[in-house]
């Protein structure tokens, strides 16, 4: 009933449609909670979270951090470019060692996909994917889901286009898996050397033309081109891309009804969308950033919620 | 599992007259004071005695708000049942305010003990008083009693109080039930 199917939150591939709709109900009871005077709760006083950060990351750090002072958790920072790993010390061997204090639930973003499921398989605690290369990034579409839901309500039978760096992107996986246990239509958008093969065997429309993507859908997830991720040229110049699949204020006032803007973030300006769009009253981005946080909560309470007391 | 009617839907509706009109004697024209259903069964009747105060003694603009305090709880983690939080609606501070809690049934005391902490988190009331429907007697873990008290039972562990409304099970009836 209310409990979740898993002890790990490893991608939204491993959980259920039932879970998500658990998580959105506590998410809505903690967006409370942060528009308080006192924004703290003391449910997980007796917790202690590692974030453990392989890789650069602004938003989903700071997020999770606040999520888990918000819930009273001990919390502790680990980044990796300020760390043993430099002198070889291995994922498995770090963690142990980061474990061997006690500390109850792990956070964990790593540039290798599947770096998490091995770890759950070696390590007793709870852990929260927060990115895995181009794996997934399941709290980021969780929150997605959820700020459309916001806007929109339930999210059976919306339209929904990813547009933009699908090959090397974890936002878009995982939002298409979510978005489609929700029950909605979902288009991924790009140019053709961005698009997998066989994205459409997940259920999703292949479209390579922004303004008919643009107009059959009611909301745009727009999504940063992966440089990082590439050692190769995927198109001739940023400037082609922007003007192909760049999203500005007369495509947007253009289109026959006001749909939702959103981006993950961080945003290049002038690139996926320019600064007016950002800045628009369609774009729902910065309400993402919040509920972001009531989000984080849920999962962390939910997950601790199946840790025994001692 | 056997069920005896304690109190009848006739009894309720005098019970209810007879605490508004205690709130009334001390609170007067209710213009500091907050009343604070708890949740998940308090709201039903903090909404009742609410309508009460309005309708039959012409209180106007009382304010009025729901906290829920699953988050508060001390036993997180050491029960096998899940547990779910219900809405928090207090759209005002209680800084300088008289609280008053409204729950139905006053057990333990642990779900009190929750809303004093939680409460907080909406300011410092310059007083906090319970209104509960049941108190059982001597059933309390902590040191907590009401302030006006609707009617006392006495029950084991192996019983429970349960409190109908007629907006959500049917009828105004409050039953005891062995487990």
């Amino acid at each position: 009933m209310a409990e979740l199917s898993t002890n790990h939150l490893l991608g939204i591939k491993y959980i259920t449609a039932a879970d998500i709709e658990l998580i959105f109900k506590t998410a809505d009871q903690f967006k409370e909670v942060i528009n308080r005077p006192i924004k703290k709760v003391p449910s997980l006083r007796d917790i202690t979270i590692a974030n453990l950060f392989f890789e650069n990351s602004t938003r989903t750090k700071l997020s999770f951090e606040l999520a888990e002072k918000r819930l009273s958790a001990d919390v502790i920072n680990f980044t990796a470019g300020s760390s043993s790993v430099k002198k070889g010390e291995t994922l498995i061997d770090t963690v142990n060692n980061i474990l061997s204090m006690k500390v109850d639930m792990v956070v964990m973003r790593h540039p290798n996909p599947g770096a998490g499921i091995l770890l759950s398989k070696h390590i007793k605690a709870s852990i929260v994917n927060a990115g895995d290369g181009a794996h997934e990034h399941p709290t980021q579409a969780l929150l997605d889901c959820f700020s459309i839901r916001e806007k929109l309500g339930d999210l059976h039978g919306k339209k929904i286009v990813l547009v933009g760096d699908i090959l090397h992107s974890r936002v878009a996986l995982s939002n298409i898996f979510a978005l489609k246990k929700l029950g909605a239509e979902v288009k991924v958008c790009g140019p053709a050397t961005l698009l997998p093969k066989h994205i459409g065997q997940l259920g999703v429309g292949v479209e390579t033309n922004l303004r008919k993507a643009l107009e059959w859908c009611d909301v745009a997830n727009m999504l940063r081109v992966q440089n990082e991720r590439m050692n190769m040229s995927f198109f001739p110049s940023t400037r082609e891309y922007v003007l192909q699949y760049g999203l500005n204020k007369k495509i947007l006032d253009s289109l026959p009804k006001e749909i939702l803007v959103m981006h993950p973030g961080p945003i290049n300006r002038g690139v996926e969308i320019t600064s007016d769009v950002a800045d628009s009253k369609q774009s729902i981005i910065l309400q993402q950033v919040e509920n972001g946080v009531a989000i984080r909560m849920a999962v962390m309470y939910l997950l601790a919620s199946k840790l025994k007391h001692a | 599992m056997r069920r005896e009617l304690l109190v009848d839907s006739k009894k309720i509706q005098i019970i209810l007259h007879r605490l508004a009109n205690q709130l009334i004697e001390n609170h007067l024209d209710f213009e500091n004071t907050v009343l604070i259903g708890l949740q998940p069964r308090g709201v039903y009747l903090a909404d009742r005695i609410k309508s009460l105060l309005e309708q039959s003694y012409q209180i106007e603009n009382i304010k009025f708000g729901y906290l829920d305090i699953t988050f508060f709880r001390d036993d997180f983690r050491r029960n096998d049942k899940p547990l779910a939080a219900n809405q928090t609606k207090i759209d005002f501070l209680v800084e300088n305010k008289k609280v008053v809690f409204i729950d139905d049934v006053l057990y333990t005391g642990r779900s009190i003990r929750a809303a004093l902490t939680a409460i907080q988190s909406f300011g410092r009331p310059s007083q906090i008083e319970l209104l509960t429907l049941i108190d059982r007697r001597f059933s309390r873990s902590l040191p907590i009693q009401p302030d006006y008290t609707g009617c006392q039972v006495d029950a084991i562990n192996t019983e429970k109080v349960s409190v109908m409304w007629k907006e959500k099970d049917g009828e105004d009836a409050i039953y005891l039930d062995e487990k």
